[in-house]
């Protein structure tokens, strides 16, 4: 058990919270064919779009209502319809996400009732899907407000009542914001393997792994989970649900389905790929396929081979706390030591991880708890690197933003070979910055004397 | 702010956009609206300062995705790069705590950080709450004996060009004229050489570029009281009033400042760019016209003779390689035809302009520099340019990073000149540097392999 730690400071120094728009808006970018619409000022979507593209090396769908100075005083709500009709008729996209920020939440936007106006104004487009989330940034982080754009695109698209036919091998995976999209394509094989077909949602791995399309560019994202396949959401066998985040999302899918779901806090680490790997036999019905098998062989071996490094090694976290749980359950299976774990907000589970203290906070709060502690290395997202330096520390690249690196977003850490790149990834950050010890020179110690070139050596050997 | 305030700024005289219709100031179109808000120009244009503490005083949106993300580089302090935002939650804002908050922010940083100055932006729910940060700053500065300098451009107000002249106006009330600079010492003054005093007005210093021109400004002794705001210093902001001469480098944006400073310190300025060999040089003669010292001006044009020289005989081989290549540049205001002289520069043919940002004046240069029938584009959406890059036959587009991707995607070469990126592309080096990466990007060898089908398309 975790003792909670709350920040108590008025100012936020390095902050390592991003806003719930931005993980509302995330979690849109995993349909096909969608745009996240950002109820705010031009700035909030400008921020956001830039924070994505470098991330992800992509263009990002994403736009605002733009609200300004009159707007924000006597109502927005114009701005909605507008931006709304804009989109549908420019775009034809199957889904628009609409997400308030600071600033509409602040002025009280409603915008339930104004996507009402909207489909009153233009019936011609009623085949696009609008999506309302109330995603205020003055709560929360980007991992809540990805659970909370998750919950309202099920509320919205999702199944209202248990189906009565089911797809055998039908399994509905609700993904967390903790996942990358490589994680997500690893875990698309995983299930693929015991012959079930997965529908992720939401499925970055199609519209963010970084792919170039016959059309080449396109304004909306690029691929993700059809929206017509929400709908049939009910006729899995079973829903996976990866991170603790989405519990709530969990909750409704299961009243409204009633299918039977399996919750994992995250897929990091031989514990949990094994906890996964057991779900998905049984599901199943099929033994574990012998190369699953073989790469759990390997990590184990990896983790033989890596225990000397890792085992004790002082580790410093900070992310989001879906994140948080997976690095420390990922690097104490290994016997790393975590001296410091900062999460960007509160979140399920924090509380029952097996550590002293979690705390509630910021890069800055990293930075004083891995120089205090005496960390051998941070794992963060890309604004660690500074503090990296500062400290002289390795830096392992974790979470949002990666912005200093080419491919963040293409790291695979979940899974057993994940795990066991990861371990590698780690052990060799570890090696690089590894403290030999320094060479003592004593003072009785002479230099070489000066000799002439052609004089051999004394004791060398003549011929 | 009042709205009449910011009216007043956007009716800016010297600025040519206002003799005809505002194009840069248009109403944005909700749901196709591209580019910053106010906040984020006024942060932009006064984040450079390094020594000084820039405090976000809002929720977590308006510096959570962006904190630290400027390619502007500082020779000293690093102040400027640490995130600092009051990151005001439900409670501060349902209880009207903010202010409590920012006051107590600011005696947190000056006590853990130590800074020259505090600059306390405003962003949109406090200004929509009510947030008095004047009065918050003027009590702290009270408190705390340093200058606390409130930035009221919340988001809302406009967008990132109102903010960058908010910031600038702000400045010029708060800080310019607060202070008279040192005297050169004695040891750093040469025998029968006049030094004088000048400043920059908006040079960012984006990737270190101001060091590619500042060593000569050195050599000249032209001592260069303040670069606003690239690689500058509170105490250097203070003294800008007693230069001799202003250059305002490629910003309409900051023309007011360089404006006022004529009219109320009679301080001369021109505008100028430091992109391309012809502009750097036209901007080191104009200083030396405008100082009207005829000494400054042979070594000016000593110097400019050597400078060419040296860099004709290193882009020699890469013009070669570079001429005839056909460039859309699309980067609006006075980019539009300063990086279109660099491009002509070195031998590029320049098809097309963007001119969404662009005054009339600027138009008229775009069409002295690529002729009467120079192609403009003013439609900033993405799809829309790589239809006009298609159109011209144009080999690489020149463009803000908000069009990296959509090229890439496209696969078509693209160089990137916006304040993101790392590499600096002004003075003499900076075109060397410009005209190496123009070629790395269009001679590299992936294009090809990354436009043709895969070989089983083929043969089915």
């Amino acid at each position: 058990m975790a003792r909670i730690i709350q920040n108590d400071k008025a100012l936020a120094v390095n902050p390592l919270k991003v806003s719930q728009p931005v993980g509302a808006s995330l979690a849109f970018l995993g349909l096909e064919r969608a745009m996240p619409l950002e109820h705010g000022a031009r700035g909030c979507a400008s921020f956001n779009k830039l924070f994505f593209m470098r991330h992800f090396a992509e263009p990002i769908a994403l736009q605002t209502t733009a609200m300004d100075q009159v707007t924000t005083v006597i109502g927005a709500d114009d701005n909605v319809v507008e931006a709304l009709a804009t989109i549908a008729g420019r775009e034809a996209p199957a889904v628009i996400g609409l997400i308030t920020t600071g600033l509409s939440e602040t002025q009280g936007a409603d915008i339930p009732r104004t996507i009402r106006a909207f489909r009153i104004a233009h019936p011609e487009y009623d085949g696009v899907a609008v999506i309302p989330v109330n995603a205020t940034d003055t709560q929360g982080c980007l991992e809540s407000g990805f659970a909370l754009a998750l919950e309202r695109i099920l509320a919205t698209l999702g199944p209202t009542a248990p189906s009565k036919v089911t797809r055998p091998h039908q399994v509905t995976v609700l993904a967390g914001s903790l996942l990358t999209p490589s994680d997500l394509d690893a875990l698309r094989d995983w299930i693929e393997a015991f012959g079930l077909s997965p529908v992720i949602l939401p499925d970055l791995a199609d519209s963010l792994d970084g792919h170039l399309i016959e059309e080449g560019y396109s304004p909306l994202t690029y691929g993700g989970t059809p929206t017509g396949r929400i709908a049939s959401l009910g006729e899995s066998i079973a829903t996976l649900v990866i991170g603790r985040s989405l519990d709530r999302a969990a909750d409704l899918l299961a009243e409204r389905t009633g299918c039977p779901d399996h919750r994992f806090p995250h897929l990091h680490g031989i514990d949990a790929c094994d906890a996964f790997t057991l779900t998905l036999s049984r599901l199943s019905g099929r033994p574990v396929p012998a190369r699953i098998e073989r790469a759990r062989s390997r990590l184990q071996d990896a983790m033989v081979d890596c225990h000397v490094p890792l085992g004790g090694a002082r580790l410093a976290l900070a992310a989001d706390p879906d994140l948080l749980a997976a690095l420390t359950g990922l690097f104490s299976g290994w016997g790393a030591e975590i001296i410091a774990a900062v999460a960007a907000a509160r979140g399920k589970g924090l509380a029952d991880l097996p550590l002293d203290e979690v705390r509630i906070g910021t890069l800055d709060d990293l930075e004083r708890l891995a120089t205090e502690r005496a960390a051998d290395l941070l794992v963060t997202n890309s604004h660690g690197a500074p503090i990296a330096g500062r400290l002289a520390l390795p830096l392992l690249r974790a979470g949002f933003p990666l912005y200093d690196i080419q491919g963040g977003h293409a790291w695979t850490w979940i899974g057993y070979e994940g795990a066991r790149q990861t371990l590698f990834a780690t052990a060799n950050l570890l090696a690089a910055h590894f403290q030999e010890i320094p060479p003592f020179h004593s003072i009785y110690r002479q230099p070489a004397p000066s000799r002439p070139a052609d004089e051999p050596a004394a004791g060398s050997p003549r011929c | 702010m009042k709205s009449e305030e910011i009216e007043a700024l956007k009716n800016e005289p010297a600025c040519a956009h206002n003799a005809k219709s505002k194009s840069g100031c248009a109403r944005p179109k909700p749901g196709a609206t591209q580019g910053g808000c106010c906040f984020d120009g006024a942060r932009n244009a006064l984040l450079p300062i390094a020594d000084v503490a820039h405090i976000v005083h809002g929720p977590i949106g308006c510096a959570g995705s962006s904190w630290d993300n400027r390619g502007t580089r500082s020779s000293g302090p690093d102040l400027y790069r640490l995130g600092l935002t009051t990151d005001l939650n439900e409670m501060d804002v349902i209880f009207g705590r903010g202010e409590k908050r920012l006051f107590q922010s600011i005696r947190e940083t000056v006590e853990h950080h130590a800074p020259a100055a505090v600059f306390v932006y405003a962003t949109c729910v406090p200004a929509l709450h009510g947030d008095d940060i004047a009065a918050v700053a003027k009590a702290a500065s009270a408190r705390f004996g340093l200058p606390v300098i409130p930035v009221d451009a919340a988001g809302f107000y406009g967008n990132k060009n109102l903010g960058n002249r908010l910031a600038g106006d702000i400045i010029y009330k708060h800080v310019i004229g607060r202070r008279d600079p040192e005297p050169v010492p004695e040891a750093l003054r040469r025998p029968g050489l006049q030094i004088h005093d000048v400043n920059l007005i908006g040079e960012w210093n984006v990737g270190g570029e101001l060091w590619n021109v500042a060593p000569l400004f050195d050599e000249l002794g032209l001592r260069v009281l303040c670069s606003f705001t690239g690689d500058s210093r509170f105490h250097e902001i203070e003294t800008m009033h007693r230069a001799e001469a202003n250059m305002v480098v490629c910003s309409k944006a900051m023309l007011h400042v360089a404006r006022k400073l004529q009219e109320d310190w009679g301080v001369p300025f021109f505008e100028g760019s430091f992109y391309g060999i012809r502009d750097t040089s036209e901007a080191l003669r104009g200083f030396a016209r405008i100082l009207g010292d005829a000494d400054l001006t042979a070594r000016t044009e000593a110097l400019i003779a050597r400078e060419e020289g040296r860099v004709a005989a290193t882009l020699a081989p890469l013009r070669a390689r570079l001429t005839g290549k056909r460039a859309l540049v699309f980067t609006g205001g006075y980019k539009s035809w300063s990086i279109v002289s660099a491009m002509q520069d070195l031998g590029l043919v320049v098809v097309a302009s963007g001119t969404e940002k662009s005054t009339e004046e600027d138009k008229a240069r775009i069409r002295a520099l690529m002729g009467e029938e120079a192609r403009m584009i003013d439609d900033n959406d993405q799809a829309a340019l790589i239809r006009a890059f298609h159109e011209s036959g144009a080999d690489i587009l020149v463009a803000g990073d908000r069009y990296i991707y959509p090229t890439l995607k496209s696969r078509l070469p693209f160089l990137d000149v916006d304040h993101v990126r790392r590499i600096g592309y002004a003075g003499y080096d900076g075109m060397i540097e410009l005209a190496r990466n123009l070629d790395r990007s269009l001679s590299s060898p992936v294009w090809s392999r990354v436009r043709r089908p895969a070989p089983w398309a083929v043969a089915a």
